[in-house]
């Protein structure tokens, strides 16, 4: 595509996302929670498409970054915005640390070693969070309630949940461009090679990760104020349901790429919704359904597959 | 940590923790023998070993309210996890089976949540567990209690394991898997049929599985989530054993046992899984530094 | 000049310099008491029978693996105990048997990632790669012949062509030297003629110390101007290509009883 039309139709989205919330004011929070899925499914894909290692528990930063923004809240003594910034600030840097010790651990290790070992490091930590009194154990907490009248709430999470998103397809975008995104690639498609090339592939590795961690950590600090309340094991560490989602729309959209992740998050959340309200009680089975279809018959997602269809569009 | 103290001061209470460890060590054997054995001839990482565990103590389960006694659950889950081995083999896995072990890996991740949450669907969320009537045994002048049904799960485990061995060992069929495992390519070209090699291959590891989860179902209780946990302890076993290595999967099975069973003790039941996970990754940190130092990788 | 003092001198040029080194896997020797100097500028070879250690060597000098014992020095520096990225980044590199190329990846981001890592700071790594890269990169496809298929995939190439990119990336990396692991194995005999000359010419021109592993003999006796000799993983015989030819142990080695 050329860069005119490619150059247009981000515009074209950016507005459409920007002036959406206002059009359609009953939407808001449903487009809240399309842009919170869009950073969990690029956050998913920086280690998972261009650098080759399917995580697992990428939802462990969303959950750090969560609990660690509503303790600030309650514990600072800042109004309710300071509080939230410093709390979301907080949150993502208490993520890069976990990606930083979790990743010295397991980025050391080779890609299908790093996936097992990431399986279950979200549940262990939903349970390590459901046993901490000093977070609300059980119970969950409940972060500070939004100053200002219902309608402003909305609006207000929602453009947030925007700003965050653009921050990451932002920041992605000009990793990707330069030399990093090269190593990452380079890692994904020859390790051994990479080194033998003389490139420190773990540090890469680790760098990535907390790139992811660190959007997540902003993710999570916001999702807990605009979900209202913060369980330990649905909310912020809930490994089946946002967990799942965070591996299966990059790899619906086409992993690799910074648009497939966008792709597939937006056809995913739109089929989630049409799911849960026409398959009520079997939308978790279609989705580990939806797992398997798309990994044996479609693993290169649709963007793979508009490109072998048109390879002359999508070079 | 009063609990740490409790074990201190009791040499007996760790000798109980030791025994009790010990044997469900060898029921933790069976799935992780199951894991190894796909793994070699497949070349599959399986992740939904843990799901073909719990759907085994389902069996189990609805046979014992069904009026049958728990001993027979045991062949019975095996029987019926064979076929449903066979059926999963035939409608996906031979689809994943030559290509990548990243798409293995997401491709059974897909499928555990499929069955996970499909069980939570059709059983409910609640714990089951099959009594199996059999009492406690006691020993060394009643300081240490064995629940007997551990010792017979035990029994029936070696028993189970012992068959695969042989079957691996003495039947055509087993020689066809064995071969298969060392050169699919040459054992084609002999004459052997890879596709129901693979069947087989993970139908015996389904039947195992099930096996295990009767046994599961006897000893503790059986709800939809308990898969991965065990999904979690077959891979940190294989790994620990090297692939290949059958009686190394025994030993190290045992010692995640015993290593779970002081855990559970000193950190109490509800951090139970989250110290399996925790002792994966330390593990696998580990033996990655481990064998950095010979500049060999996990491979 | 008296042996003793060109060898004398040879040691002092040496850059890569094995001594003594013995390798085993699980009790076979693959690798035992091998002694062998490389001069800086050489284009020394490595020959030997099926199994005889060479890939096994290849692997011990660039650090795929630990030695049981011996010395391995580079430039004077022991690398012995060192991991595969320190080594490459002392400028040792190595071309793969099974040519290994980032095959997703088109020809030109794969020469780009090719840059000395250890020029870079870690601020460039966050920037696109300059114009001097870029430059510096279509020289080497040039040189290679591979301008043409600058933006296809990797992947996509042919073999030969595989090879020649395989080659680009690590004159990209610009080593002080390349040990080629059968680098004309495969390659159509057309072509070969051509893959010399380059392998010539950037030793000539570049000044990068070239030790190649060869099954073809008459490829090797032309290209190298010493040879080592490998058997049954011991140095079986040394000496320029002439001696080696009429070595009657070398000859038996590959003719011999098998």
């Amino acid at each position: 595509m050329s860069r005119i039309a490619c150059g247009a139709a981000w515009g074209g989205a950016s507005l459409a996302a920007a002036v959406a919330p206002l059009l359609l004011p009953t939407w808001q929070t449903q487009l809240a929670f399309l842009w919170v899925m869009i950073v969990f499914a690029l956050t998913w894909d920086v280690l998972g498409g261009q650098a080759g290692y399917n995580s697992f528990g990428n939802v462990v930063f969303f959950g750090v970054g969560m609990y660690a923004c509503a303790v600030v809240q309650r514990d600072s003594g800042l109004g309710y915005f300071q509080g939230l910034f410093a709390g979301t600030a907080c949150g993502a840097a208490l993520a890069v640390v976990a990606a930083a010790i979790l990743g010295a651990g397991l980025l050391g290790l080779r890609g299908h070693y790093f996936a097992i070992g990431t399986l279950g490091v979200g549940i262990a930590a939903g349970e390590l969070a459901a046993g901490w009194d000093f977070i609300g154990a059980g119970g969950g907490m409940v972060p500070p309630p939004f100053p200002g009248g219902l309608g402003g709430r909305e609006r207000f999470f929602c453009y947030l949940c925007l700003s965050i998103a653009a921050l990451t397809v932002a920041l992605l975008r000009w990793l990707y461009a330069g030399r990093f995104g090269l190593a990452l690639n380079a890692i994904r498609d020859d390790e051994d090679k990479a080194e033998a090339m003389g490139l420190y592939t773990t540090r890469y590795k680790i760098t990535a990760w907390c790139v992811a961690a660190f959007l997540l950590g902003l993710t999570g600090g916001v999702f807990g104020n605009l979900a209202g309340f913060i369980d330990p094991r649905e909310v912020a560490f809930a490994g089946s349901t946002f967990g799942v989602w965070m591996v299966l729309m990059a790899i619906l959209g086409g992993k690799g790429t910074l648009l497939g992740p966008i792709i597939g998050a937006v056809i995913f959340h739109v089929t989630k919704e049409l799911f849960w309200t026409y398959l009520l009680g079997w939308q978790r089975v279609a989705l580990g359904l939806l797992v398997v279809l798309i990994v044996v018959f479609f693993p290169t997602g649709i963007l793979g597959w508009a490109r072998a269809r048109w390879p002359e569009r999508f070079a | 940590m009063e609990n740490l103290r409790l074990l201190l001061d009791e040499p007996l209470l760790s000798l109980q923790l030791l025994l009790d460890g010990v044997l469900i060590g060898f029921v933790f054997a069976l799935p992780a023998l199951g894991m190894a054995l796909v793994w070699g001839v497949m070349g599959l990482i399986n992740v939904v070993q843990g799901e073909l565990v719990m759907l085994g103590g389902y069996v189990a389960f609805f046979l014992f309210r069904a009026g049958v006694h728990p001993l027979f659950g045991v062949p019975a889950a095996a029987l019926c996890l064979f076929v449903l081995g066979w059926a999963l083999y035939r409608a996906v896995v031979f689809r994943i089976v030559e290509r990548d072990l990243f798409i293995s890996i997401l491709a059974t991740f897909g499928l555990s949540i499929l069955l996970q949450q499909l069980a939570n669907l059709l059983f409910g969320a609640n714990l089951r567990t099959v009594e199996s009537g059999f009492g406690t045994l006691s020993l060394c002048g009643g300081a240490i209690s064995v629940y007997t049904v551990k010792l017979i799960s035990c029994a029936l485990a070696l028993a189970t394991a012992g068959a695969l061995m042989l079957f691996l060992k003495s039947s055509r069929r087993g020689q066809a898997i064995r071969a298969s495992a060392q050169n699919a390519r040459a054992a084609r070209v002999i004459g052997v049929d890879i596709d129901r090699v693979y069947a087989w291959t993970f139908a015996l590891n389904a039947a195992v599985c099930g096996a295990a989860g009767a046994l599961v179902a006897m000893i503790w209780v059986v709800h939809p989530y308990l898969g991965l946990p065990y999904t979690i302890r077959s891979f940190m076993i294989v790994i620990a054993a090297g692939l290949g290595n059958m009686a190394g999967v025994l030993i190290a099975a045992l010692g995640v046992g015993v290593a779970e069973n002081f855990a559970g003790f000193v950190l109490g039941a509800e951090y139970q899984s989250a110290f399996v996970f925790a002792l994966l990754v330390a593990f696998l940190v580990a033996r990655s530094r481990w064998l950095a130092r010979h500049r060999r990788y996990l491979a | 000049m008296g042996a003793r003092q060109v060898a004398g001198a040879l040691r002092v040029n040496a850059i890569l310099e094995v001594r003594g080194v013995r390798k085993s896997f699980g009790g076979v020797a693959a690798n035992r008491d091998i002694d062998l100097t490389i001069p800086r500028g050489g284009i020394y070879g490595l020959i030997g029978p099926n199994g005889s250690g060479k890939t096994t060597l290849f692997n011990s000098i660039v650090g795929h693996h630990p030695i049981d014992a011996g010395s391995i020095r580079f430039a004077g520096r022991e690398i012995s105990s060192l991991r595969v990225p320190q080594i490459a980044r002392l400028g040792l590199l190595r071309t793969f048997q099974q040519t290994r190329t980032y095959v997703r990846m088109t020809c030109l981001q794969n020469l780009l990632i090719s840059i000395p890592p250890a020029e870079l700071g870690w601020k460039s790594w966050f920037r696109e790669s300059p114009a001097a890269d870029r430059l510096k990169a279509a020289e080497i496809l040039d040189f290679v012949g591979l301008s043409p298929a600058r933006d296809a995939r990797a992947g996509e190439l042919s073999f030969g062509q595989q090879k020649l990119l395989e080659l680009a990336m690590a004159l990209m990396s610009e080593p002080a030297m390349l040990l080629l692991d059968e680098p004309t194995a495969g390659v159509n005999p057309t072509l070969i003629n051509e893959l010399l000359e380059r392998l010539r010419r950037i030793n000539a021109e570049r000044g990068i110390t070239l030790f190649v592993i060869e099954h073809n003999m008459p490829v090797i006796m032309g290209l190298a101007e010493y040879i080592y000799c490998l058997a049954h993983g011991e140095l079986l015989a040394q000496g320029r290509p002439e001696e080696i030819q009429t070595d009657p142990r070398v000859l038996d080695a590959y003719l011999g009883a098998r």
